[in-house]
């Protein structure tokens, strides 16, 4: 490179262009009359499995999250149901709702979270361990009560910086492709990437079973797919960052049906 | 003012850039393209079609091109087919070294950078995409598609 005010002069265009790559955040939002779930672009053999309970692998975790449901956990020796009842009845909705603000947290929890909390505060049981059994069970089982319900964020002023921090990690550009979330999912939804449909990330169906993984899933383990692809650091389950994009991503999908527990590929 | 602004910005990027972009092969951007060779030998277009067509390197998940038998190819970012016609070779260089510095809002990775990135994962963090030898490997290939 050749030294002094002229090549610097040259250079710095391009530097600056550089620069504001930094800076930029992507991606216009969808607007709210053109969102679809995943599901729409489903192939015909998958919809049906989804749309049939005996054919969809998910209602095997919210069988065992049933059994779950009523049985009695921890040194309290409490059930779910001891507490909440039918759940068909006092979880209907709810799974819609979150992640919701805990006040003790300081921040908003996720469904699983409030699980936890729950085996923690009510039952002095031990936490599920995220992507366990246990954990996806019963987070399918009580997501299947919601099944149908619109996605309801809470109206909650404490949840908007979180929300929006979510969003900004959204439209951050990260790991070696240095892309964000919104490049492909905004920007590019329904364009075919590597031949497939790219959905526009509409967190309807979790915890959910996908063909790739021949298993039940949560959102964060889908999330953290997607970092991996971008060959990001991905978080650890539980990170604030993932229940901040989960708070976004809810947002973001809200008044669209719940579907869990979903199908995809 | 402006200027004076931007010479500051890309004096301080070039003093925290310079470190980890030392490990790479030193290139000079004029206009819109890197005239030369990165290693300073060409490359091969038949190496450079293996690259391309190899998923890892992500090329199409993007792209597509002129390969009949590939299932799999994007159709986010022009097909390659007769990149070849429409930019040099030095253009096409600077397009797979760092396409930011001509679209700042593009969605192409830059394949020989390594700096100005957020949370590389560790097994990726400090390398380029690809490779000096891959991008001339490439650059070649792609200059062969004329059409």
């Amino acid at each position: 490179m050749t030294s002094g005010w002229a090549s610097l002069r040259r250079l710095a265009p391009a530097v600056f262009v550089l620069a504001a790559t930094a800076i930029v955040t992507a991606s216009a939002e969808i607007p709210l009359n053109e969102r679809r779930s995943g599901y729409a672009d489903l192939g015909r053999e998958t919809k049906a499995m989804q749309d049939d309970d005996t054919a969809n692998p998910g209602m095997l975790a919210v069988l065992d999250g049933e059994a779950l449901w009523s049985a009695k956990a921890g040194s309290a020796g409490r059930s779910c149901a001891d507490c909440h009842g039918d759940a068909r009845t006092s979880m209907k909705g709810v799974a819609a709702r979150y992640p919701a603000f805990d006040a003790k947290a300081g921040r908003p929890v996720n469904i699983e979270q409030r699980i936890n909390l729950c085996r923690d505060e009510r039952q002095q049981a031990k936490p599920f361990a995220y992507e366990s059994r246990d954990m996806l069970a019963l987070s399918a089982f009580v997501g299947l009560q919601s099944r149908g319900q619109p996605i309801a964020p809470p109206d909650d002023a404490r949840l908007q910086p979180f929300r929006d921090a979510g969003r900004d990690t959204y439209n951050r550009r990260q790991g070696q492709l240095n892309l964000a979330c919104g490049h492909c999912h905004d920007d590019n939804r329904g364009q075919r990437l590597a031949g497939i449909v790219i959905p526009q990330a509409h967190p309807t169906g979790y915890p959910l079973y996908r063909l790739e993984w021949q298993s039940v899933g949560s959102l964060q383990r889908r999330l953290r797919n997607c970092l991996i692809g971008m060959r990001a650091e991905h978080y650890a389950y539980g990170a604030p960052e993932y229940v901040e994009l989960e708070t976004y991503l809810m947002w973001r999908a809200r008044g669209m049906p719940m579907e869990t527990p979903a199908v995809r590929p | 003012m402006k200027f004076m602004l931007t010479a500051l910005l890309a004096n301080a990027l070039m003093m925290t850039a310079a470190p980890a972009q030392d490990a790479l092969h030193r290139f000079e951007v004029v206009g819109d393209a890197i005239p030369s060779s990165l290693t300073g030998a060409p490359g091969d277009p038949a190496r450079g079609r293996a690259i391309v067509l190899k998923r890892e390197n992500t090329c199409l998940l993007c792209h597509s091109g002129p390969f009949p038998d590939e299932r799999f190819q994007g159709d986010l970012s022009p097909s390659l087919a007769g990149a070849g016609a429409r930019w040099s070779e030095g253009q096409l260089r600077l397009r797979l070294v760092d396409a930011s510095r001509l679209n700042p809002a593009t969605i192409m990775p830059s394949y020989y950078r390594v700096d100005g990135l957020t949370r590389v994962a560790p097994a990726w963090r400090g390398k380029p995409i690809l490779t000096a030898e891959q991008i001339e490997d490439v650059v070649a290939y792609l200059a062969t598609l004329r059409e």
